[in-house]
């Protein structure tokens, strides 16, 4: 396929390699080395995307991340689509799928560009004006609607199938680009032996000087001289250079991010491949080599597909051997602008016109042009352009002295190339909280002060000509070689040959004689904001940018304001008539440009998303069919069901054949800590609310913990192994809490303590056997340890062997049975586990799982912190009064726990109800009245914590939190349900052997 | 992300530490001789200053002690660290606090 504006040579593609691809469905060639906007401009196709809100016709606009117009998705499938890319960033390879966005039903004929008609009915906040009421019309018409409509890219169906790496590093140096500053400080920073890391966005190095031809450097065309400074560096180990790699984010102490990427560029890429690499760069010095952005015009119809760059023409020229049109008009405030219409009439494009704003170009550069012969119009605007899915014709107004537009005419092009002055790119300087300083020369802003161990190079600090930037770079680059004691001495200073150009520049809207209120001169082209809709903003009161921003969404592109941010603060500048600096400027976030999920995510994701944490006994519960449930990071067996049981059946079962014989379960995930040193009792007694001095070694004693502020934080069995050690479990959430708060404690308030922490969890595994059978089965299991009813009373801790295997062997009862909880080390539990299993079975032993567990607990009234407590519940709140040492002077919480509040009557108090229909099961959650009657928002007493149904009792049984609950009992209260009001009855929340009788079995 | 020096360990990456509040405020030796109001200010109320801060990490990712920061919370630049209970080092609030 012929591609009409391929220049017949020129440019750094590989003509020996063509390339084809596809664009919405549409087959056509480029060439290795082109992008895939590039390749479309060879064949003269401009019109790649519709804009945000009017739906207007949209051309490539730039060369590079500042594109806002051409945005495209590529991806073979599903699985590796890609929305939202910059089509001048999208490098072109065999095979390529791409499409345009934001388009229905197709790019030449879009329904949604009747926007475009009414577009004075959609001015500057038109949507928050608009959809404001009701409410409930923005879930369901104006949102989805206005969603529909614009279509910013679509998000893949499919799960990535992409593979995503992470690296750290450090380096003495890093030079972030690899243009002509960037090159020169690499080399100068390299010389003596420092570390250094040069990273650029592109698959080439070289930044602007790949557009450049004409220039020369130490004598050599620009092209060799890159060539020799990249190949310099290649043979320097101390160099690494990192190609197709932005740095996008400037963070605290020199951190930088960065992300590579490796296969997008090719056309069938090794399936072993990562598709991207970030790095988390730490850096000893950096020095910022990012280049300037060229700023558009703002003139009325400026953004018909046609209108470009000056810039980005000259790169399509040089650096692809692509023309961008036949016949050319520039519209330009700079001498820059000349070097672009300069190099495009030497590659064949009829350069019809220079429209110059400025009254008197006089430079090397218009000096050029004129002797080239081209037709330059000084003081001369453009006022509007025709075309429609191209521009056809610029309408270019001469201006009178006093400003005014005075004569105009109509000349007719299918390219008009703009250039109004050069933006230093200050992102990363300005992440890293530098301060800005705005420039009246270039009308830009430049980095001021530094905050970190940073320096910019070259045209990001507003240095613009060739020459001057590469001596900035070698100079800065000296600096940071200096800085890191690594010198080399002074780097070999290069000769320069350039057309230099002369300051001058053009910031805001050019001046026009249009209708001010109708016509459309675009800022923000993606978000198609207006010069308009900026005066709008201010004569609306808007006086910050950041308001205005946000108000009209200019600069709130995915270009992020690249392209427009500073032709606004001119505009409102001009509108206010106030002086730049006095807007303010609207804050520079991270990224530079947008990283994929993929590259932050990289390896965590699916199974390796989240640790899993399994017990020792895991396997076996596996084996057994149980259903997990995730507490935590833990996987834990939920329950165990058996011949197709649900969960209520299989959890009836297992709660009778606890109560009525013995059950076993998995105690492993439990919390554990040891405790250990001459003033481990002392550290106990400040720590926990309970008594621990007169505690005997062999003992055990619940615990309860408090926050400082008196609200209850964890608890568990305490088990005293000997007078200096204590065997402390915890929740299985409050583990890690539990222990950073001791810690915490022991090392910043009582250093003087004489006392170890830690953590066991991990090492015991915990094996709960529980039920009036729970000695018959470990009786023949155990050796030296004497576990009858008289030698090992309830609340007991013994050490000694099971089943050959040393054992902590606490009696202990969360279910209110006869229980023990066998602890043995983890490698042994499943062993153990399997031998008490087996030994169980002639005496009717069922596992169960946490499910059962809870629902025995809530028989016996047994509270779970966290379930019951919410973070605001004191120890007598859920009846833990009794726990609460009161004759010990201090501990953490107690100076708390005598505030007034804690103990008024109207607390909620933890109490059990009692539903009239025995099958009726309470929501946990479900608010708690008095009167069922009282019209909404009611008075509401408290909440269900706990509710399940007992099978054992026969009955639902319930706990709740509820105002002054223990006064309450025996009166009924109202559960209100969407469809139906519940009447409850306040009990006692012991339903099960208030006695407690069985525990001492 | 910072870079933080602990001071048994050296420098370290941020995500090896834990957060643990501002430094300096010592539980009362007797806190029951505490009237509400003063119990409640050692319990909640914490300076929140613009420039140099003193606060606790925690190397919890490496040796698990505690220890002082002085940062400051404009520029995020860390001017000292330090052992738990030791004194904090008299130094003058940067120029970014201004
Ligand atoms: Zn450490």
């Amino acid at each position: 396929m012929s591609a009409p504006f391929r220049l017949a040579q020129g440019g750094r593609i590989d003509r020996a390699r063509p390339l084809g691809f596809t664009f919405d469905g549409k087959s056509y060639s480029g060439f290795a080395g082109d992008t895939l906007a590039s390749a479309l401009l060879s064949h003269g196709v401009h019109l790649t995307g519709r804009s945000f809100k009017y739906h207007r016709p949209r051309g490539i606009l730039s060369a590079g991340a500042d594109e806002p117009n051409a945005l495209v998705g590529v991806g073979r499938d599903q699985t590796r689509y890609t929305p939202n890319l910059r089509a001048p960033q999208v490098e072109l390879y065999d095979g390529l799928v791409a499409e345009s966005q934001n388009r229905w039903p197709s790019l030449s004929f879009d329904i949604g560009a009747v926007n475009d008609l009414f577009g004075r009915f959609l001015p500057a906040g038109f949507y928050y004006k608009t959809f404001m009421w009701p409410r409930k019309a923005w879930d369901h018409v104006y949102e989805p609607k206005i969603r529909a409509m614009a279509g910013l890219g679509r998000a893949p169906t499919a799960a990535d199938a992409d593979r995503y790496t992470q690296r750290y590093a450090h380096c003495d140096v890093l030079v972030v680009g690899a243009g002509p500053a960037g090159l020169a400080a690499a080399l100068a920073a390299s010389a003596g032996g420092a570390s250094v890391m040069l990273c650029d966005d592109q698959a080439e190095f070289g930044g602007s000087l790949l557009s450049e031809t004409t220039a020369t450097i130490d004598g050599k065309p620009a092209a060799q001289w890159i060539a020799d400074t990249v190949a310099t560096l290649r043979g320097r180990a101390n160099v690494m250079l990192l190609g197709r790699t932005q740095a996008f984010g400037y963070y605290p102490h020199n951190s930088i991010g960065l992300v590579e990427r490796l296969t997008d560029h090719l056309a069938t890429p090794h399936p072993d491949m990562p598709r991207e690499r970030l790095w988390t760069l730490r850096a000893r010095e950096v020095v910022i080599c990012a280049g300037a952005l060229e700023r558009p015009m703002v003139f009325p119809e400026n953004d018909r597909p046609g209108i470009m760059l000056a810039g980005a023409a000259r790169t399509y020229a040089n650096r692809y051997g692509v023309k961008a049109g036949s016949r050319a008009v520039l519209f330009t405030a700079q001498d820059e602008g000349y070097r672009a219409a300069l190099d495009l009439a030497r590659a064949g494009v009829h350069v019809a016109a220079i429209a110059d704003l400025r009254p008197n170009p006089d430079g090397e550069l218009p000096a050029a042009a004129r002797a080239a012969g081209l037709n330059i119009m000084a003081g001369t605007t453009v006022t509007g352009t025709r075309g429609r899915l191209r521009v056809s014709g610029a309408t270019l107004g001469r201006l009178g002295l006093d400003g005014q537009v005075g004569q105009s005419q109509t000349i007719a092009c299918d390219l008009l190339l703009m250039s109004g002055g050069m933006t230093p790119s200050v992102h990363l300087f300005s992440q890293s909280k530098g301060k800005l300083r705005f420039d009246e020369t270039i009308k830009a802003y430049v980095p001021g002060q530094s905050a970190e161990r940073e320096r910019s190079a070259g045209a990001c600090r507003g240095i613009f000509g060739l020459a001057a930037a590469i001596e900035d770079g070698f100079a800065r680059g000296e600096e940071v070689a200096q800085a890191v004691g690594r010198a080399g001495g002074a780097v070999t200073r290069v000769a320069v040959t350039t057309l230099a150009a002369a300051p001058g520049v053009h910031l805001g809207a050019a001046p026009h004689d249009r209708d001010a209120a109708t016509v459309k001169a675009f800022v923000d082209y993606q978000n198609d904001v207006t010069a308009k809709d900026l005066a709008l903003a201010t004569r609306e009161g808007f006086r910050s940018i950041e308001h205005i921003k946000r108000y009209t969404t200019t600069g709130m592109a995915t270009d992020q304001g690249k392209m427009s941010n500073m032709n606004a603060l001119g505009i409102v500048a001009d509108a206010l008539r106030r002086d730049i600096p006095e807007i303010g400027l609207t804050t520079f976030r991270p990224p530079y440009t947008p990283v994929t999920f993929g590259a932050f995510a990289g390896t965590s994701r699916g199974q390796l998303f989240d640790p899993v944490r399994q017990t020792a006994i895991h396997g076996w519960a596996a084996d057994h069919g149980a259903a997990f449930e995730d507490v935590g990071l833990w996987k834990r067996a939920h329950y165990f069901p058996q011949g197709g049981e649900d969960m209520h059946a299989a959890v009836a079962r297992e709660c009778k054949a606890v109560r009525a014989a013995v059950g076993i379960f998995d105690a492993s995930t439990l919390g554990k800590i040891e405790i250990v040193g001459p003033d481990a009792a002392e550290f106990m007694n400040r720590m926990y609310t309970n008594a621990w001095t007169k505690l005997e070694s062999g003992r055990c004693r619940y615990g309860v913990m408090l926050r400082e502020d008196g609200f209850v934080m964890d608890d568990g069995v305490v088990g005293r192994m000997a007078h200096d050690r204590f065997h402390v479990t915890t929740t299985t959430g409050g583990a890690p809490r539990v222990l950073a708060h001791m810690e915490d404690y022991l090392q910043t308030e009582w250093p003087d303590l004489d006392v170890w922490l830690t953590s066991t969890t991990e090492q015991w595994a915990v094996i709960a056997v529980q039920g009036p059978n729970a000695r018959k089965v470990l009786e023949p299991l155990v050796e030296d340890i004497d576990i009858s009813a008289a030698a090992m009373p309830h609340m007991s801790v013994r050490q000694g062997r099971i089943c050959g295997v040393p054992t902590r062997l606490f009696r202990v009862s969360f279910t209110g049975e006869l229980g023990f909880e066998v602890n043995v080390p983890a490698d042994y539990g499943r062993a153990v586990w399997e031998a008490i299993y087996q030994a169980g079975l002639a005496h009717g032993i069922t596992p169960y799982g946490t499910e059962t567990m809870h629902v025995l607990r809530a028989e016996k009234g047994y509270i779970i912190v966290g379930q019951e407590t919410d973070g605001t519940a004191v120890p007598d709140d859920v009846g833990l009064g009794w726990a609460v040492g009161k004759a010990k002077k201090d501990f953490v919480g107690k100076r708390s726990l005598a505030r007034a509040e804690f103990s008024k009557p109207d607390r909620k108090q933890m109490v059990g109800l009692r539903t009239r229909d025995p099958h009726d099961v309470l929501e946990e959650g479900a608010q708690i009245v008095a009167n069922p009657n009282q019209p909404v928002p009611m008075t509401v007493l408290g909440q269900v914590t706990s509710s399940y149904f007992s099978a054992v009792l026969d009955h639902s049984i319930a706990i709740a939190m509820v105002r002054g609950g223990r006064a309450r009992i025996g009166e009924t209260l109202y559960v209100p349900m969407p469809d139906r009001v519940i009447a409850v009855t306040v009990v006692d929340p012991v339903f099960f052997d208030r006695e407690g009788v069985r525990l001492d079995a | 992300m910072l870079l933080i020096p602990c001071p048994h360990c050296g420098e370290r990456p941020e995500i090896e530490f834990r957060y643990g509040g501002e430094a300096h405020v010592a539980r009362p030796a007797d806190p029951s001789a505490l009237d509400d109001e003063a119990w409640a200010a050692y319990l909640y109320l914490r300076n929140n200053p613009k420039g140099l801060h003193a606060e606790r990490w925690r190397h919890i990712h490496g040796c698990g002690r505690y220890f002082n920061v002085l940062r400051d919370t404009v520029s995020d630049k860390i001017t000292a660290t330090y052992k738990a209970g030791e004194p904090r080092p008299d130094l003058p609030a940067t120029e970014a606090a201004e």
